[in-house]
């Protein structure tokens, strides 16, 4: 390979040509006045490509964990939420990282339920949030505005909940930050599963079905773990890892046994339905120490 | 000297066109993949990548029973046609947009919750010779209570 592009890697040799491929056509020429490039054999190129495959780890999302909460029939407790008043306490990175996503869960939460004013408040936070961590235009004043405006349309404010969360996670994906974007996901999903295992009333543990949308949180801890450690080393980062640890050694007492899925195809709904049985088995000992163990993380979070 | 300022404006060149390429994909997914969600209410995550011929891409979520759901995979049109296959946790393949003329969009529904695995490739336009042709590849998922 030419010497003057060695310090690239392939990729970074890949990266230049897609570069020059993808935008500033009319830098091409001048580029190519200067350096030589080496353009591997496209076979190679692709070997290689192969090799760097990507992955993503996908959470459930705030909205999602809250309309989880709701669907389970579970009522609304405004005293569950972080309290607004707590903003100002956040001032690292991590701290401003992880109340986005717990503040994010509020609001979806108090956004289904139909409480507009926590809504907005809750909006706000998470906007602060936002703001602190550099993220440009995650949250405007005019998506505000718009919430207010249609604070009765339950559609329009959760497109607006779903795309102010886009723009956060998308820009910190795209900025370089997949470990702020991660505190964010972990933020939000302990929310969830907080707020979730504070509302199970012990006295209908049996057949409760919120209790069976905290057992399926069990297939997301590895999940919330890869996520982690694709951002291993950095500290705060390592330091949440000790602490989904100790909920996934919660969770792994609790078994979940799954029937082969088979699809089934609804030709008028043009839906495919995957059908599966499933066993779970959840003591109500080990609820309360996976209940105990969410609220010590949970709690360490909003202090 | 010569060459050391090349690369450092090379490099410099770089970065700012793959952010300008990262940034176009948050542009992509919203024009282009987010409307495949139709009435689907989209949840929030983003996930989009520039991706070049014959790459693939893996995504691991979990799916719950409570809801309906459409994932929308979209590749920008400078790229092959898109393949995606899902994937259950024994690596059954439950649905590939191969077999139904590499559709966009797939709605399911699940009996039980599940985590399941998406398999994204960018297929090849198979030109020897020529540089891979890239883009942005976006997925998103979408959700509405079971009806």
């Amino acid at each position: 390979m030419n010497k003057r592009f060695s310090i690239g890697s392939l990729s970074l040799a890949l990266i230049l040509v897609i570069s020059l491929f993808t935008g500033c056509k009319g830098g091409k020429k001048a580029q190519q006045d200067d350096i030589t490039v080496d353009i591997k054999d496209k076979d190679e190129i692709l070997q290689d490509i192969k090799q760097a495959e990507k992955i993503f780890q996908a959470l459930p999302s705030p909205l999602e964990s809250a309309m989880l909460i709701k669907s389970a029939g579970a009522r609304f407790e405004d005293k569950l939420l972080n309290p607004v008043s707590n903003v100002n306490n956040y001032v690292t990175n991590k701290a401003m990282a992880i109340n986005l996503g717990i503040y994010t869960c509020d609001l979806s939460f108090a956004s289904l339920y139909e409480q507009t004013q926590l809504l907005i408040d809750y909006m706000n936070a998470a906007k602060k949030m936002a703001d602190g961590l550099g993220i440009l235009k995650a949250i405007e004043q005019s998506d505000i505005d718009r919430l207010e405006e249609n604070i009765n349309n339950s559609d329009v404010i959760m497109d607006i909940v779903s795309q102010t969360f886009m723009n956060s996670n998308s820009y910190l994906e795209d900025n370089g930050q997949p470990a702020t974007a991660a505190m964010v996901l972990v933020g939000g999903w302990i929310e969830g599963l907080y707020i979730s295992t504070q509302l199970v009333d012990m006295k209908d543990f049996n057949g409760n079905k919120l209790v069976a949308r905290i057992i399926d949180q069990k297939l997301s801890i590895d999940i919330l773990l890869n996520l982690l450690s694709g951002s291993k080393g950095n500290p705060a980062v390592d330091a949440l890892m000790v602490q989904v640890g100790k909920l996934k050694a919660v969770f792994d007492k609790i078994r979940i046994d799954t029937s082969p899925i088979s699809t089934e195809f609804d030709q008028t709904s043009k839906t495919t339905m995957l059908k599966s049985e499933i066993k779970t088995d959840m003591t109500p000992e080990v609820f309360l120490e996976l209940s105990k163990t969410v609220m010590e993380i949970r709690n360490s979070f909003v202090i | 000297m010569r060459p050391v300022r090349t690369l450092v404006l090379v490099a410099i060149f770089v970065i700012a066109q793959n952010g300008n390429v990262n940034a176009q994909c948050k542009a992509f997914a919203k024009r282009d993949c987010l409307p495949e969600l139709a009435s689907y209410t989209h949840d929030g995550n983003y996930h989009a990548a520039v991706l070049v011929e014959g790459e693939e891409a893996e995504l691991y979520k979990t799916f719950y029973s409570d809801m309906d759901y459409r994932v929308a995979i979209v590749g920008d049109e400078k790229l092959p046609a898109i393949e995606y296959r899902i994937l259950d946790a024994n690596k059954n393949v439950l649905y590939s947009n191969k077999e139904n003329n590499f559709a966009k969009t797939w709605d399911f529904k699940l009996q039980s919750s599940q985590q399941l695995k998406l398999v994204v490739k960018v297929s090849s336009f198979n030109k020897p010779g020529e540089m891979p042709a890239s883009g942005c590849v976006a997925i998103m998922f979408g959700f509405q209570l079971k009806k």
